[in-house]
């Protein structure tokens, strides 16, 4: 599973992609979220907002309660601010 | 069409393009945006756009499809750029072309309200003293809003 991390996620976990291998019960972008913040230092704190923090599964927005699946790619970023 | 980009564009350049050869266009309408050199009671020195690529041209060929599904438009452009970029600069051009002013006018509202809060795109603003992200604003989910009801 490739991760992506966005804007002040990317600064904070300091890590702009990475691959993982989540356990099997890892099963939704909300159960993801919490394995990823538990790895390492850093990743706690920029995951720990779940109101805040957006994410996408395979390049369209997600729920916390969407499906993930191995393969997929899930990017974390804060709310948009383009235009 | 959709370009994303890391260099300027000159709009006259961009809305000449669209309607170049074609005699059928009666109505173009324009958004461009601006890097603001103040923000709040801050001066800003510079701009900085991160984006999603990939999604970035993803959701923005959406964002496209649904104003030319909504509105009769005979030509669409969307410029978004990346990178760093300093006040006055053009960060972004929506670009809408039909028969008649009231489509082109409405869908060149819709798209830039749609792709402000739907494009992934996020701004780093720096100062002289520090950088920081730029926060969402309530008010552009409110000008995205408005545009749900008529689907």
């Amino acid at each position: 599973m490739r991760i992506l991390y966005f804007a002040w996620l990317r600064t904070k976990t300091g890590t702009p992609s990475e691959q993982v291998s989540p356990p099997a019960e890892v099963t939704t972008v909300g159960e993801l979220m919490q394995w990823l913040a538990g790895r390492r230092p850093g990743f706690a704190e920029a995951l720990a907002a779940p109101g805040v923090v957006r994410a996408a599964v395979n390049q369209d927005y997600a729920e916390l309660s969407d499906p993930v699946r191995p393969g997929d790619e899930v990017a974390f970023f804060p709310p948009v601010t383009g235009g | 069409m959709i370009r994303i980009q890391e260099a300027p564009f000159d709009v006259g350049v961009e809305l000449a393009a669209l309607t170049r050869g074609r005699s059928d266009i009666g109505a173009v309408a324009s958004f461009q945006g601006l890097v603001r050199e103040v923000a709040g009671d801050q001066t800003i020195t510079a701009m900085t756009l991160e984006h999603y690529p990939g999604m970035t041209e993803k959701k923005l060929a959406e964002i496209e499809a649904e104003a030319n599904a909504r509105w009769p438009l005979q030509a669409s452009l969307i410029v978004h750029r990346y990178g760093r970029m300093l006040p006055g600069e053009p960060i972004v051009l929506v670009a809408t072309a039909s028969p008649h002013r009231t489509a082109a006018l409405e869908a060149c509202a819709f798209l830039i309200d749609w792709l402000k809060t739907k494009a992934p795109f996020w701004k780093l603003e720096e100062t002289a003293a520090e950088s920081r992200w730029v926060e969402a604003r309530s008010s552009d989910d409110l000008a995205a809003a408005r545009w749900r009801e008529r689907a």
